[in-house]
């Protein structure tokens, strides 16, 4: 089945602008409707993905700054937000059920809206047909149906923030009882029908879009396009859209099984509960670690679904940017596939403090630590591509190059709390928060912003503007750190996470001041964002334009479709692939494209 | 339009079929967390021994004979029988249906057995086996639908679609639901 074919099949998109004029007029007729709403064009639904995960983190990151608010000025009144929260924050102050649906709903937010769909949803969909040769992805319709599936979801996420009752505010793990039972907290009323509607629509958009993506990776890549030529975003963006497919189903089977214990009375997850003023339950023999089990053996693949997409374009970037091959691509593959499948082996070292056999433990301590391994191949691999090569520092290549940076660091504290017995100490405390918080959240925004930085150009046709993005890039980074290192203190010294008021334990009054300068930071940090969001829109409209193909001077095929691709990205023939996406300094040339032959006088490559 | 293309490289396997078979390792995930929690649950305190319905026999005995007309069935449409095709995509959506009342005759059987299968009453084992049983039975019913859709297609006059692709994808879902039951089935019986 060619391409052509598939196109064909489901869009009535006509290819026969083959003569190069690519007016939009001459297009064939487009409403408003299915251009821009319901479109079918990969790089449509990949802009719509990329916006409204712009919104949720903005929303998202809004949260943080309110509840550090809270962490920050414990005892300080502000009057102007019992105006725009009304009676979540009476008398000018965060009420508590007000900080717990804040915190929970930031973590659902960030890690499922903006990191997963906002992330591997924008740049599956906009990269893997152009820089596989493809018209489009395998499905367009189901393509659609996936953002519109997450459009929904997001909806219902949005609505249960307007319930009286408040939104879902037992953690973004969802741990039975208090996602059980709607007795357990104010939060687990409506707000927790809510976020289980949400987040089912959530998982059937993640399941119909990495179908879709892994359905085109192995079968619609263009003539000489072989796997081992393929860009390594391609790889990782493969790789997580597997970790996806596989591991939200059993979430799905999890949240069922939820629903039923919520709604039908059963017990699966709860037993031999006292509710005050309700009274003792009638439910018998649930386990609420059955829920842990199944909610992280998708939990931990997840991570590595936020982070491999982040790790695929970093790869890319860096390359293209140090004029330079990528270092052991075979090794990067062979190291995101190291990473796949041990993503399903180690879900347990998130329980080690929940009565898991000590020697299980032990053996999920081993598979964890593993993980280095991968890890430091990658890093090693990224640092000797960077290494004297002829580096360009643009936008793109800063964010990933600190996506390098936070990776290091945020995976060497992975290795202390990867052992069970160091667990027993830091589990659930700030320290946790600030490894996942540099090594997934931060990292992958990194990864995303260099991601945006660089692939702009072939979204909108302009440029983004450079120093708006270095001052986004040095306020962010330097902020990432003031924010997140400090954490590594309190958590060491057993300050745990999601208290509400740290000032009345006499163990944790010592940091006050230094949770203070957290919050301010995390508000300047947000701030920053801004000048990422006006540049942004400011550039669909008024950047400076794109005057040739391949800015960059990249070797991939994306840099040889049209400056406004139209749907079907290539005029007339997709290109043939001569070669793998990363011949820069060969033979004294500075790059050839994939499309250019190998010539007779070639160094072997 | 499909027709005018050539196919260049025949070898390869067409990208809807591809996506249907990545789709039912996605299913088998989810149903391989629910037998696994089944089995983590079994092991743990309470759990209540009882008697499958005698109907589940019956009804493997039924989905299995749907998956031998829905066979019969793709192998008619490729043969150009389209008389004898219809009549069996028929016969096969009829069979599902069949299906989907004996086991909801089978949770009848329990409840007249007074075995709760939810509710503050109800115990874990039989909660897993009806949560389960109704997972599988959703998915039988769309199978069923997607049969429907096949045999409208194949009545609708104005257009004469020969396409195989459509019918092999559903025929091949149609097998995984039938073996997926048989797990389920084997699964309650000897190892749950």
């Amino acid at each position: 089945m060619s391409n052509e074919a598939v196109l064909h099949a489901h869009s009535d998109v006509a290819t026969h602008d083959a003569h190069g004029d690519h007016s939009h007029e001459h297009h064939h007729h487009e409403t408003f409707i299915t251009k821009y709403v319901f479109s079918q064009d990969h790089k449509m639904i990949a802009k719509q993905f990329l916006i409204t995960g712009m919104v949720w983190a903005v929303l998202g990151g809004l949260m943080s700054v309110l509840f550090r608010l809270q962490l920050g000025y414990p005892d300080a009144t502000f009057p102007w937000l019992e105006s725009i929260l009304g009676k979540w924050a009476k008398g000018g102050h965060i009420t508590p059920e007000a900080y717990y649906a804040l915190v929970t709903t930031h973590g659902t937010v960030l890690v499922f809206f903006v990191l997963t769909a906002g992330l591997s949803g924008t740049f599956a969909n906009f990269l893997i047909p152009l820089q596989i040769g493809a018209r489009d992805m395998a499905s367009p319709f189901m393509n659609m149906l996936s953002y519109w599936f997450f459009f929904g979801a997001s909806i219902v996420m949005l609505s249960s923030m307007f319930v009286e009752t408040g939104p879902f505010s037992g953690g973004w793990t969802a741990y039975p009882p208090l996602s059980a039972l709607g007795d357990a907290s104010p939060g687990s009323k409506t707000g927790m029908d809510l976020w289980i509607v949400s987040m089912a629509l959530f998982v059937v958009s993640s399941l119909l879009g990495g179908l879709n993506y892994i359905a085109t990776v192995l079968n619609m890549r263009t003539k000489g396009m072989s796997m081992t030529r393929l860009p390594l975003t391609i790889w990782a963006l493969f790789f997580t859209a597997v970790l996806g497919v596989l591991s939200f189903p059993v979430l799905l089977s999890g949240f069922i099984l939820l629903i039923f214990d919520r709604n039908f009375g059963t017990s699966f997850y709860l037993s031999d509960i006292f509710i005050n003023g309700v009274g003792a339950l009638p439910n018998e023999g649930g386990s609420a670690i059955l829920f842990q089990h199944l909610f992280w053996f998708l939990g931990h693949p997840e991570v590595y679904i936020i982070l491999l997409p982040a790790m695929g374009m970093v790869s890319e970037i860096l390359s293209v940017n140090s004029r330079k091959p990528i270092f052991g691509y075979m090794a990067m593959i062979g190291s995101l596939f190291a990473i796949a499948i041990l993503a399903f082996l180690v879900w347990a070292h998130h329980m080690f403090v929940t009565g898991l056999n000590p020697f299980l433990g032990s053996v999920f301590v081993l598979l964890t630590l593993l993980i280095a391994v991968p890890s430091a191949i990658k890093v090693f691999n990224w640092l000797t591509t960077l290494w004297r090569g002829n580096i360009r520092f643009t936008p793109g290549m800063l964010f990933a190059i600190g996506f390098v940076s936070l990776f290091i660091s945020g995976g060497l504290t992975g290795i202390w709390l990867g052992n069970s017995a160091l667990d027993i100490h830091l589990h659930d405390t700030y320290f946790v928060i600030a490894h996942f918080h540099i090594v997934m959240g931060v990292a992958s925004m990194f990864g995303m912003f260099a991601g945006i930085y660089h692939w702009f150009p072939k979204m909108y046709g302009r440029y983004m503007n450079n120093t708006l993005a270095y001052m986004h890039f040095w306020i962010t980074i330097a902020g990432a750190y003031m924010i997140f290192w400090p954490m590594h203190y309190e958590g060491l010294a057993g300050m745990p996470r999601r208290y509400y008021d740290y000032s009345i334990w006499e163990s944790f009054k010592q940091f006050q001041d230094l949770n203070r300068f957290i919050s301010l930071v995390a508000m300047i940090v947000f701030a920053a964002q801004f000048l990422f969001l006006f540049n942004f829109f400011y550039s669909i409209f008024k950047g400076r334009k794109l005057t040739t193909l391949n800015p960059w001077e990249a070797n991939t095929l994306e840099w040889t479709t049209p400056i406004h691709p139209g749907h079907g990205n290539w005029v007339g023939e997709i290109p043939e692939v001569h070669r793998w996406a990363y011949d820069y300094g060969k033979d004294g040339k500075e790059f050839i494209q994939q499309t250019t032959p190998v010539g007779p006088d070639e160094s072997h490559h | 339009m499909t027709t005018t293309i050539p196919n260049k490289e025949p070898q390869k396997i067409h990208p809807h079929k591809f996506a249907m078979w990545v789709a039912m390792g996605s299913i088998v995930m989810m149903f391989a967390g629910m037998t696994s929690a089944y089995i983590v649950k079994k092991n743990q305190s309470s759990w209540l021994q009882f008697d499958l319905p005698l109907i589940f026999w019956y009804s493997t005995g039924v989905i299995l004979a749907s998956s031998l007309t829905m066979y019969l069935a793709s192998k008619a449409m490729k043969a150009r029988e389209m008389s004898r095709y219809r009549t069996l995509i028929t016969i096969t959506a009829g069979l599902g249906l069949a299906f989907l009342v004996m086991q909801y005759l089978g949770f009848k059987d329990l409840e007249a057995r007074d075995i709760a299968m939810i509710g503050p009453k109800s115990n874990s084992a039989v909660s897993f086996l009806f949560v389960i049983t109704v997972l599988h039975m959703l998915h039988v019913l769309g199978g069923v639908i997607a049969l429907v859709t096949l045999f409208a297609r194949a009545f609708r006059s104005s257009v004469k679609n020969y396409s195989a692709v459509p019918v092999e994808v559903v025929g091949t879902y149609w097998h995984f639901v039938d073996a997926l039951w048989i797990y389920l089935f084997l699964f309650y019986n000897w190892i749950g």
